[in-house]
């Protein structure tokens, strides 16, 4: 009977290059995607650039199209919490919890095979390619400890791997699959082209915002700032919108840097204090914190007032509203660039 | 409750950002039977690109498009043998 494989596609070449060089021994592949909320998947680029040229593809499911096969988005958001906020084995060189992370969509995978009736697991993960969670060393570790075990085939890198079930049971003809290694980016190229796969993603840090330091230092503010590890979709969609300026523990605020952040931040209005400028145009600002007394309030309104078109006007004229929606206008004489402690700001 | 299959089940993903909008659709068309219609209303043009690629992908059908104010709405038609 012919057997059926599930392939992790992140949107990149190498879990691209798995698929097919799995497809392409005739093995019917479907793919699936873990939607964790970090995604770098086209979010910020939803958010800021609506008016823009053609709407930004999702790579994942243009990897799929490629490859002509269906596609499963899962939606993992409240699991993966736990896995950002307690990683077994520790976090790479931001808030990324690599191992942690690779150990828990593969168990997916498998859960997923089980109840799907596939055969084994296809990923794209190349030995010594990364930091940590590729080493060679952590690969048993990732297939024992997410349950896959033998049934975890890595195309790419299977060569330098003892045989897995699916090539020692000759499912899959092991002398077609590949011993790449290491960071070189080279091989996979020349096997894109030999496949002819032009115009696919080459993600520079990783597959997920938690790689990048800005938004490590932010996600670990909000946790220090809250007292305690946790957070909602909406907190870490936040993080990849807009500056973030903390004048003191008690607020933070959110200020859109141009127009699409301010439409995508009015979407928060009800949930939010919120700044705008009335008398020049200007970001809309949100306020994370408890009601603001006066002093604050006039803070928040002047430095969103530095970011306004009257930021060298004497007075701008802002409209605060309130967690009720009640509003009421604030004149402010924006701050001065130097005014704004560069410790208030959240890089 | 009405017939699942004659009447148009509405999905509203406005302020979802992709891909929580498939995974919207996703989730409801697994639930529902072969020629059901839902009507998804979204506000993330992604969607315009990931909605029908998402479709074509899985074997059903987007049957209109409509852009109203900002709103992007697509009325998608599921299919005996998608999934
Ligand atoms: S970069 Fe992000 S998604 Fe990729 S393995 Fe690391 S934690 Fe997981």
């Amino acid at each position: 009977m012919s057997k059926k494989a599930v392939a992790l596609i992140s949107g990149g070449l190498d879990s691209m290059l798995a698929a097919k060089l799995i497809q392409q021994q005739g093995i019917e592949v479907v793919g699936i995607n873990f939607f964790t909320g970090f995604c770098v998947e086209g979010h910020t680029h939803a958010i800021r650039n609506r008016t823009g040229t053609r709407p930004k593809r999702n790579n994942a499911l243009w990897v799929a199209e490629q490859l002509g096969i269906k596609l499963h988005i899962i939606d993992v958001v409240e699991e993966y919490k736990n896995v950002v906020i307690n990683p077994r084995h520790g976090y790479g060189a931001n808030l990324n919890p690599c191992l942690d992370c690779k150990i828990f969509m593969i168990h997916k995978a498998h859960d997923w095979i089980a109840q799907h009736g596939f055969d084994f697991i296809i990923t794209g993960e190349v030995n010594g390619q990364r930091p940590k969670s590729q080493l060679r060393r952590f690969m048993p570790l990732v297939a024992e400890e997410s349950g896959a075990l033998d049934l975890l085939v890595r195309p790419l890198c299977a060569k330098n791997l003892l045989p897995t079930r699916p090539e020692r049971e000759g499912w899959v003809d092991r002398e077609q699959l590949r011993d790449f290694s290491g960071r070189s980016r080279k091989p996979q190229m020349a096997l894109a082209a030999e496949f002819g796969f032009e115009d696919y993603a080459q993600p520079a840090g990783g597959c997920c915002f938690l790689t990048d330091r800005s938004y490590s230092v932010k996600l670990q503010d909000l946790w220090d700032n809250r007292g305690r590890r946790e957070y909602e979709l909406d907190d870490i969609m936040l993080l990849k919108v807009g500056r973030h300026i903390r004048p003191s523990r008690d607020f933070k605020l959110i200020i859109a840097r141009e127009e699409g952040e301010t439409r995508y931040l009015s979407g928060y209005r009800r949930q939010f204090q919120t700044i705008k400028t009335v008398s020049h145009g200007g970001p809309l600002a949100l306020i994370e914190g408890a009601q603001l007394d006066q002093q604050q309030l006039e803070l928040a309104c002047a430095i969103t007032a530095r970011f306004s078109q009257g930021r060298d006007a004497e007075s701008v004229e802002m409209e605060f509203s309130d967690h009720q929606q009640a509003t009421h206008s604030v004149h402010v004489k924006p701050l001065r660039a130097d005014q704004i402690n560069p410790e208030w700001v959240i890089l | 409750m009405g017939n699942p299959v004659n009447d148009i089940v509405e999905l509203d993903a406005r302020r979802l950002l992709c891909p929580m909008p498939v995974i919207r659709l996703q989730d409801c068309i697994k639930q529902l039977p072969a020629d059901a219609r839902v009507r998804i209303t979204c506000t993330d043009p992604g969607t315009l690109h990931d909605i029908p690629t998402w479709c074509r992908l899985n074997g059903h059908r987007v049957l209109t498009t409509t852009e109203q104010q900002d709103d992007y709405i697509f009325l998608v038609h599921k299919d005996a043998d998608g999934s």
